[in-house]
């Protein structure tokens, strides 16, 4: 029993780090249409952007506080993002206005190409690390029931708890704020929106800096648990089958679609995985993300789409 | 009529529109008063959803200038006209499908809230009381349109004629002084016409707001207009009262046919 419960938490908490990235892809489609490409090359230079920030501020500066030099990487961090999202739409975005949405899914697949090689340019392509203090010692828990107790990682804990903020926040802005329905009526139809007085352009900046934002979380995440390197962006590749479960354009669902994925893969790994010997964990999420295409495609939460005829 | 027809508010000087070879509008120029109805009607293609884009915004004009409230311009982008004051419905439905009636409403008022976002995330303060200022004049709107039971369904799911209404209602909460309507009754059955005729004239009398129409259907045209304009093949063919316009020799020719 012990044992399913520390599986069972070592999914959820992998879980909650794919919803982490999913969350990046529904917020730009939830608000803009538009299916982004790019949020796991968004991840990948949000994550190099702090780590080499937190490691050039301390030489620019000659400081030691490794907490300041986080502090100060993270606002830079930041800024970075809102300058990537800014360029996004000043450059391409805004040339593209009342074009079909497989139009701008193109561009941001061109998109995607320029961040990666824009980023490792100037940030370089080497394994970084990124260290914001995340304590990394397993604690065991309810030791009392189980003999031995539950191990868990607390690493995964704090970042659980900050993925649940982040989505309580984003919530908020979407449902109960002006500009969040501003941002869903452009989703919904660019000319209309327009045409009451809904400035386009500068939704789209707004879109994609939550949408920077939240991936340089999940990139600070990620990157301070398996290092900063390439093979972040293919945690994008991850987040794919979580919203196909979760509906492309339901914040509720990215996360319960991450839970329910990370929980399957590592439960099925270990129950299920000697039977055919292993390997489950690999292909479990998109055979998962098959079935709902074949019987929910618009996901648990997601809008269903009806079409007058 | 008892209403005052006030001064021009809205002067269309000399608009040409051309798409590469194609002339969708040629030298069209008319003006509109304050507080009327007036009336753009034509035959297929004859070019009046051309002339609504252009005084919209959509379209930038070839040749020629907008006049309004005073002020020239021979380019309007759709936000600008939106702060001016002019507010519009769409031929083809442009609603937000997936919110609520309510919620596709309220984004009327967005030009006008304009307190801080982190305040409005909260419900708290000053936001709250903005908040529930606009929604008050969005259910005001709500009840006007006759639409009260349907203020929570997803618009995607309302039958066409109240989709309609809704568009309508949208452009109201602007609190627009220039309402532009493209085709308004559009595919819709006469009881519908009579609602959608029964609220553009009321909207007309109890706002004063100032209305421009385009529509096919002569009749309900020619019952609710002060003026009418007639585009043929982009150009002006006729100007006047409805019974001017109907008296019209080049009128009775486009829509009619010539004899031969």
């Amino acid at each position: 029993m012990a044992f399913f419960l520390e599986t069972l938490f070592g999914g959820l908490m992998a879980g909650m780090l794919y919803s982490l990235v999913a969350l990046g892809f529904v917020l730009i489609f939830k608000a803009s249409g538009v299916f982004n490409f790019a949020q796991g090359a968004m991840v990948l230079v949000a994550a190099l952007a702090m780590a080499r920030f937190s490691e050039w501020f301390p030489m620019w500066f000659g400081f030691e506080n490794m907490f300041l030099a986080n502090l100060l990487a993270f606002a830079a961090a930041t800024v970075f993002m809102f300058l990537l999202a800014w360029l996004i739409e000043r450059l391409v975005l805004r040339h593209l206005v009342n074009q079909e949405g497989v139009t701008l899914l193109m561009a941001t697949l061109g998109i995607t190409y320029f961040i990666d090689g824009f980023g490792q340019t100037i940030f370089g392509s080497d394994i970084y690390k990124i260290d914001v203090g995340m304590p990394k010692e397993p604690i065991f828990v309810l030791d009392s029931i189980f003999e031995g107790g539950v191990l868990v990682n607390q690493e995964d804990v704090v970042a659980a708890v900050i993925a649940a903020l982040l989505v309580a926040a984003l919530s908020l802005f979407f449902q109960k704020t002006a500009t969040g329905r501003a941002l869903r009526a452009v989703a919904d139809d660019h000319q209309a929106a327009q045409s009451i007085g809904i400035p386009l352009n500068r939704i789209w900046v707004i879109v994609w800096c939550v949408a920077g934002i939240t991936a340089l979380v999940a990139g600070i995440i990620w990157g301070s648990k398996l290092g900063v390197q390439f093979s972040l962006t293919t945690v994008a590749l991850r987040a794919l089958p979580v919203i196909i479960l979760g509906g492309l354009t339901s914040v509720p669902g990215a996360i319960i679609g991450g839970l329910i994925i990370g929980v399957g893969e590592k439960l099925s790994e270990v129950y299920l995985g000697p039977l055919v010997g292993g390997g489950i964990e690999i292909w479990f999420a998109y055979m998962l993300a098959l079935v709902f295409l074949l019987f929910r495609p618009q996901g648990l939460f997601g809008e269903k789409i009806i079409d007058r005829v | 009529m008892s209403k005052k027809i006030g001064d021009v508010i809205l002067d269309v000087q000399h608009i040409s529109l051309r798409f590469g070879g194609v002339k969708a509008l040629t030298d069209i120029s008319f003006n509109v008063r304050e507080h009327e109805v007036r009336a753009i009607i034509g035959p297929n293609g004859a070019g009046k959803s051309s002339m609504l884009n252009c005084i919209n915004g959509v379209y930038t004009p070839t040749e020629g200038s907008i006049m309004f409230r005073g002020q020239t311009f021979s380019h309007m982008n759709s936000r600008q006209v939106a702060e001016m004051g002019i507010a519009r419905t769409f031929q083809n439905l442009a609603l937000f499908k997936g919110m609520s009636v309510i919620d596709n409403i309220m984004t009327g008022r967005n030009l006008r809230i304009k307190s801080n976002l982190f305040l409005q995330a909260l419900r708290v303060g000053p936001a709250q009381a903005e908040e529930e200022r606009h929604r008050e004049f969005v259910e005001h709107i709500i009840d006007f349109l006759e639409i009260q039971a349907h203020r929570k369904t997803p618009v995607g799911q309302l039958p066409y004629g109240l989709q309609k209404r809704v568009d309508l209602g949208r452009a109201l909460a602007m609190e627009p002084q220039v309402l532009l309507l493209d085709e308004p009754m559009a595919g819709m059955n006469l009881e519908e016409k009579q609602d959608m005729s029964r609220f553009i004239l009321d909207v007309n009398d109890e706002f004063g707001t100032t209305i421009v129409l385009i529509e096919h259907d002569m009749g309900v045209v020619m019952d609710i207009s002060d003026r009418v304009v007639v585009l043929d093949y982009g150009k002006k063919i006729g100007d006047g009262t409805p019974d001017e316009v109907r008296n019209n020799e080049e009128v009775i020719q486009a829509y009619l046919g010539t004899s031969h």
